[in-house]
């Protein structure tokens, strides 16, 4: 029995400690807002937060996340997130949206660290986030419409 | 200005077209356009076409009609739901991928309506040929060919019309007033005496007003909505994690399945020793079907680990072995001789011998996967009564709903389909053949059916799983007229049909030729008297598709990469020489011309970067791009896109414009690295790291350009992508004087001498 706090609530899982925990999420406590896409970290769709930092859950064995506060989409909250979420829907970033949860969680951890980012440091933060629809420059403009708003 | 509305939750997108009696029509309905539909309470108008009307006569140049539609009777279409609580839900008969049309079908009704964009809902239709077709597809219910605001425009229009005029008689009748002093505006209908309604006020007595016999739609400089921009309905689930994917769907009891496919096309199961794959914890079971063996297990990760402690032996006998230099070295071969005849205009054998200046060229395009950021997948659920609930991204319904009858011995009737949002598609989705349809209704099959069964692909599943955009060979001959313009072009093709054997090749085929296979090429808008077009099929084993544009993703990179070598075999500025060749082709020469003003095409750049331009027109839509480079030895960066479209009237400018950029970024992901390639027959990449999609580092500053226009709409989501290769591959020549012609670009070949 493994034990996870996600999104502040304690949750008992049955399961191997190598299980990544995007399985974990989605598989077995049925929280689908953290999405799969390549399950080898090279496009970010199921970031989450531990300890307020964005890791890749495909990559992120339970085992390793028990003891940390894990936050998905579904749990994110604060100044930070709610100007980013609310920047998202300002400029209509969403085409098929599948990836926007990971986006934003990437964004949330940069603007956590970095209040006024570069377009060198949205670039370097946001490059291992794949959008398949190219909604590229709708984020660039969402962090930066952000940023502004969170000065 | 319209904020935080909110699609209906995505389970209410049965429900609606469940609980509205759909089927039951209070009218005969071969004398009305408009049929009210019984619902308690509420106000369900459909919209008849007539048996026999096609698609192209419903909306005159709009689309090109892939079927025939039979003169069967008519019957309604439930599209729009004006329920007691004031929300307006329209009946959405297509997929929603990303190109909006969640948004933009609404838009139509609420336009002509005058609703109040915040009490807009949607609903996915349920799976119904008759009801729901495509009529741009005859009667298959289906999204493609970017064809849903076109097919949709006039019937969405006549739908909200009446509705309109259905709650104004209401008012009348109530009020004692001429209907001529009833004004809706914003949702709310009032009269100069002070009277006011909200339409779930008057939905029930609306519903029991005769339905007009014709409806007046509105006069377009009378549009509120229609050509202003505002929220996505989807922008606010989709931000917040709530917005349920096929892949998020969750049954009591399911099972994920992961399928083992051969990893040869043609291969077949030899043998199975599945008892390691049993003994993962988690592993429910293991079944073999006709495309490959299963695994069932109680989570994804078990099923996957299940799937790797298989042990199978495979049949090659009739798969795919080439590599792709040997399958090249065949389409080369295939080359040497004419093929099937797709254009002959003139005769430009003869004038390639007797003109002057003649440019050669050829162009190797690759096999593409589509890579949605959300792979295949689907839920099959077995109900009491021996029914089946699928739960899809559903593209293609019609077929699906067949073949997964088919599979599970059922007739169609008892396949119930639940569209839900799908995370991308461009293409892969739909498939003449229903294929992961049929996959997850053969595992159902081979279960006891107990347990609701919900296949998933992995990224390497859809990486190597083929339906690949179809490798081609071109080779063009093309002769200057010493006059200006081009005497004569000889333009021959090698690539896989995908048409062929399908329920598509009666239509698709012309003349013994595959119309998407040189679309693009044969019809191209060039004033070129001698020209002459042909094809050869090149057969193989490995599956193939349309890819978001189909044949354009590869015809517009030939003929405007080629055009652009001619103006300069002319010493002509290419815009000029374009439009010289553009006589009959208004809307290609207003796209060409405003891209090229935007951009400052012809502006004089500083050594290293360049500007190139291109223009295409797929789907009725017309696109050109002027791109801006900057090349630092081999290293090439697009720094600027410049888009011009003209998609006929405007609904929803901002998503013209989302659909601009991110067609331009899915072409241009695709042209800078990304190709599918064969050893021995094996698929050479697996994941995002063998085949990397375009990242934000990689994407360019982009500006879109809509020409005004009062023609039907016409659709967006895939005419973004052709031009953007040849424009950047025409600013690459001006920046460097080398042609970069076969795609993905060989920048390394910048380097050479």
């Amino acid at each position: 029995m493994i034990s996870l706090k996600i999104n502040g609530s304690q949750h008992d899982l049955d399961v191997d400690a190598d299980m990544p925990l995007l399985w974990a999420i989605r598989d077995v406590l049925n929280m689908t807002g953290t999405k799969y896409g390549c399950g080898i970290a090279q496009c970010g769709a199921c970031t989450v937060h531990l300890d307020g930092q964005p890791v890749r859950s495909c990559q992120t064995q339970v085992g390793d996340a028990a003891g940390h506060e894990i936050t998905t989409i579904e749990g994110v909250g604060g100044k930070v997130a709610k100007a980013v979420q609310a920047a998202w829907q300002d400029l209509d970033v969403v085409q098929c949206g599948y990836c926007q949860s990971g986006q934003i969680m990437s964004a949330i951890g940069l603007l956590s660290q970095t209040p006024k980012p570069t377009d060198a440091d949205i670039e370097s933060a946001m490059d291992g986030n794949v959008c398949r629809c190219a909604t590229y420059p709708r984020i660039r403009a969402a962090i930066h419409d952000a940023a502004a708003k969170l000065a | 200005m319209y904020s935080k509305t909110q699609s209906a939750p995505i389970g209410a997108s049965a429900p609606i077209g469940e609980s509205a009696p759909i089927g039951t029509a209070e009218t005969a309905p071969s004398r009305r356009d408009i049929l009210k539909l019984s619902a308690a309470g509420a106000l369900v108008l459909g919209v008849v076409l007539r048996g026999g009307k096609s698609f192209a006569e419903e909306a005159p140049g709009g689309g090109k009609a892939l079927l025939a539609v039979p003169g069967d009777t008519p019957r309604p279409n439930a599209f729009v739901h004006i329920a007691a609580d004031d929300t307006v839900t329209v009946i959405v008969k297509h997929l929603d991928k990303g190109q909006g049309v969640t948004t933009g079908l609404p838009t139509i009704v609420a336009e002509e309506l005058d609703a109040d964009w915040s009490q807009m809902r949607f609903a996915f239709a349920p799976a119904d040929a008759q009801l729901y077709n495509n009529l741009a597809f005859g009667p298959v219910q289906g999204t493609g060919g970017s064809t849903s605001v076109a097919n949709s425009w006039n019937q969405l229009r006549k739908a909200g019309a009446a509705a309109r005029a259905m709650l104004i008689a209401a008012a009348v009748d109530a009020w004692k007033v001429p209907a001529t002093e009833v004004t809706i505006e914003k949702g709310v209908l009032r009269h100069k005496s002070g009277k006011s309604a909200r339409f779930g006020e008057l939905a029930e007595a609306a519903a029991r007003q005769p339905v007009p016999m014709d409806v007046h739609t509105k006069d377009p400089k009378d549009f509120r909505l229609i050509g202003t921009s505002f929220h996505r309905i989807d922008h606010i689930e989709k931000t917040d994690g709530t917005a349920r994917y096929a892949l998020d769907i969750r049954r009591p009891g399911m099972l994920t399945a992961v399928m083992q496919r051969p990893e040869r096309f043609g291969a077949t199961v030899k043998s199975v020793d599945d008892a390691a794959a049993r003994a993962v914890k988690g592993v429910v079971d293991v079944v073999t079907v006709p495309q490959g063996v299963a695994v069932l297990a109680e989570n994804t990760w078990a099923a996957r680990q299940g799937r790797d402690a298989l042990k199978i032996a495979w049949d090659d006998s009739k798969a795919e072995m080439r590599s792709s230099a040997e399958m090249l070295a065949d389409y080369r071969s295939a080359a040497q001789s004419q093929g099937a005849l797709a254009l002959k205009s003139g005769d430009a054998e003869q004038a390639l011998k007797s003109s002057g200046k003649v440019v050669k060229a050829e162009f190797v395009f690759p096999y593409l996967a589509h890579a949605p950021m959300e792979p295949l997948n689907c839920t099959v659920e077995k109900a009491a009564d021996g029914s089946y609930d699928f739960y899809a991204g559903s593209q293609f319904q019609t077929i699906e709903q067949a073949v997964a009858a088919a599979t599970l011995g059922v007739t169609p009737d008892k396949v119930r389909i639940h569209t839900v949002w799908a995370g991308g598609s461009f293409g892969r989705r739909a498939t003449p053949n229903g294929d992961y349809f049929a996959e997850a209704a053969a595992i159902m099959a081979k279960t006891d059916g107990k347990r609701p069964v919900h296949l998933v692909y992995t990224r390497e599943d859809d990486i190597k799983g083929g339906r690949y955009r179809p490798m081609f060979f071109h080779a063009i001959e093309a002769a200057l007229d010493p006059k200006g313009g081009v005497a004569a072009w000889k333009h021959r093709l090698v690539g896989q049909s995908f048409m062929k054997g399908t329920a598509f090749e009666p239509v698709m085929f012309k003349g013994g030729v595959d119309s998407t296979a040189v679309e693009g090429v044969a019809d191209m808008p060039y004033a070129v008297p001698n020209l002459l077009v042909d094809w050869h099929d090149a057969p193989s084993p490995v599956s193939t598709l349309w890819w978001r544009s189909v044949g354009h993703s590869h015809t517009a990179q030939a003929v405007e990469v080629m055009i652009d070598d001619l103006a300069h075999a002319a010493g002509q500025d290419p815009v000029a020489f374009r439009i010289a060749m553009l006589k009959d082709h208004p809307r290609h020469v207003g796209v060409l011309k405003l891209a090229a003003e935007k951009a400052g095409f012809g502006e004089t750049l500083p050594a290293g970067r360049g500007r190139g331009i291109a223009v295409h027109e797929s789907f009725n839509t017309f696109v050109a791009m002027v791109a801006d480079v900057t090349v630092k030895g081999t290293a090439v960066k697009v720094d600027r896109l410049v888009i011009a479209v003209d998609c006929g009237i405007a609904i929803n400018p901002d998503i013209i414009r989302a659909q601009m950029s991110g067609g331009a970024g899915y072409g241009l992901g695709a042209a800078l690295r990304n190709k599918i390639t064969f050893d021995k027959g094996v698929v050479e990449q697996a994941n995002f790291d063998s085949y990397e999609p375009l990242r934000m580092s990689d994407m360019p500053v982009v500006e879109v350009h809509i020409v005004p226009s009062q023609e039907p709409p016409t659709g967006v989501g895939e005419p973004g992508v052709p031009p953007v290769a040849p424009a950047v591959s025409n600013a690459v020549f001006a920046a460097t004087g080398k042609r970069l012609r076969s795609l993905p670009f060989d920048f390394d070949s910048l380097g050479n001498a």
